[in-house]
């Protein structure tokens, strides 16, 4: 039975930002592109490097040798240890999306109010009832 | 010579293959003299450039030339007859690609190198392909100016018993170069397989440390400049630009390709963005777009681990059978490795030459009708 964890207020994590919380044991990277948010584990599936350490870039394609194509700003994670890229939406690597990925987390932001009334788990916050929370599902 | 008790059983195992890989030898420039124009041919003469043959292949040099398959004068591969005996009746093929192997088109004057060129492409076709309708051959071109190699192409191109373009594994600059791009274009267009035959125009040391001593450095280190040519056709998106063309590797061996192939996966998966064109693993593209010829096949010592060898290639559709005649790559019959399934010697011998070579496919058809 997947357990919810409060890891953040709505506004800690800045557009384009990231932070890294410590949920059931687990180290989690919640990231937020454009007001939406996702969460993936910080563990590279290669070596187990620490995703969230890693620089974030746009897609960048290309149809024909010496042409590049650069689409979905700052969504694409790449590991800090040997630059494998993973799409932060879905976790899925881009050298083999189906078989090399990073565990995704769901993530919402809900209002204080419902929190206070559990079952959530807020381990390092006092939720109040006049704030919002990101709240990922483990 | 093959003893007649022993020709049935070599007639039973290659019957109606497709040798993607034998060697007629120009016994020296002046075969050329009637296929030149007046100036070349005056070239040819003033200049005393008798003899142009490879370095890496001296006629003398054991490999150049299989005791039984050498004839009592002459370069071992000039004579038709031995040829027809030897290699085409004695393995029982349905037909031959020639290769011709010259060092003339690699002369660093662009010129004089595509001149003989020409001259190759016209004496393989009259004095070979018209004389036995088994036999095919690859145009051969002077790479280095390949705005004159498209031109050959285009020009020979039409003589659909031409089934490849042929190139040496070793010449100016890595293959995958957008200069040699025009190559491409026309050999696509004609539906052409580019063809990288092991030879070195030693524009470069052999290897990528410099000079060695001894032929065996040579011969051995080779395999390392069509493994450079594999990484630079991938990395540069040749077949990205030229979606349908097909590479075939002659005489590169077999046994580095797996272990070079998890290499290159690995180190792309890391630092693709670099070659952005490059979507999806080089093992992939490899496999679409490249064939390798058997012979001289370095297999293991045991049958098993070259079976094992075969499944780390993870396809059956790369090999194509040549028995590299008149070189010395094998005794008697034995032109097959042990550990190959009949399945996959009969997509050796004749399913995977086919899907690599169109025209061939063609001269079927019309031999039906």
């Amino acid at each position: 039975m997947p357990q919810r964890y409060v890891v953040a207020t709505a506004g800690e994590i800045p557009v384009g930002g990231s932070k890294a919380a410590t949920v059931a044991g687990r180290e989690i990277g919640i990231f937020n592109l454009g007001g939406e948010y996702f969460a993936l584990l910080n563990r590279c599936p290669h070596e187990g490097g620490p995703l969230c350490k890693g620089r974030r870039t746009a897609l960048f394609e290309s149809k024909r040798p010496g042409t590049f194509t650069s689409s979905r700003p700052g969504e694409i994670l790449r590991c800090p240890w040997h630059g494998w890229e993973f799409d932060i939406r879905t976790g899925r690597s881009y050298c083999d999306p189906d078989k090399v990925r990073t565990r995704a987390y769901a993530v919402t932001v809900e209002p204080g109010r419902h929190l206070v009334e559990g079952p959530y788990t807020a381990e390092t916050y006092s939720v109040s009832v006049d704030e919002n929370y990101i709240v990922v599902e483990v | 010579m093959i003893a007649p008790e022993k020709m049935e059983t070599v007639l039973s195992l290659s019957h109606g293959a497709i040798d993607c890989d034998v060697h007629p030898a120009l016994a020296n420039t002046d075969v050329l003299l009637p296929y030149l124009d007046d100036y070349w041919r005056e070239m040819v003469q003033i200049r005393t450039v008798e003899n142009l043959d490879l370095n890496s292949y001296p006629p003398a040099v054991p490999l150049s030339g299989r005791p039984d398959w050498r004839p009592p004068r002459g370069k071992p591969g000039s004579d038709l007859g031995l040829l027809q005996r030897d290699a085409l009746d004695a393995f029982d093929v349905r037909c031959a690609i020639c290769n011709t192997l010259y060092g003339g088109p690699y002369l660093p004057n662009d010129d004089f190198a595509a001149a003989l060129a020409r001259g190759i492409n016209d004496w393989i076709a009259k004095e070979w392909l018209d004389r036995d309708r088994r036999l095919r051959a690859s145009i051969v071109i002077a790479p280095e100016n390949p705005e004159l190699a498209a031109d050959e192409i285009n020009r020979v191109a039409p003589d659909r018993r031409f089934v490849q373009v042929m190139v040496l594994a070793a010449g100016e600059r890595p293959l995958g170069k957008r200069t040699y791009w025009p190559i491409y274009r026309a050999a696509e267009r004609h539906g052409l397989p580019i063809g990288i035959h092991a030879g070195s125009s030693f524009r470069h040391p052999p290897t990528s440390l410099g000079w060695g001593s001894y032929y065996l450095e040579d011969y051995v280190a080779h395999a390392q400049a069509f493994q450079h040519q594999l990484l630079s056709l991938v990395a540069e998106g040749v077949f990205v630009e030229f979606p349908t063309l097909k590479v075939v590797l002659i005489e590169s061996g077999i046994t580095w390709l797996p272990a070079f192939l998890w290499r290159f996966d690995k180190t792309w998966r890391g630092i693709r963005t670099e070659t952005p064109w490059v979507d999806r693993p080089p093992t992939q593209i490899v496999r679409d777009h490249v064939r390798l010829t058997l012979q001289p096949v370095d297999e293991p010592p045991e049958p098993a681990r070259f079976e094992r060898l075969i499944d780390h290639i993870g396809s059956e559709e790369m090999l194509l059978f040549s028995t590299d005649y008149p070189h010395w790559q094998f005794e008697g019959s034995d032109v097959f490795p042990a550990g190959l399934s009949d399945q996959h010697r009969r997509k050796i011998m004749i399913d995977n030459p086919l899907q690599t070579y169109p025209r061939l496919l063609e001269a079927r058809q019309e031999a039906v009708g």
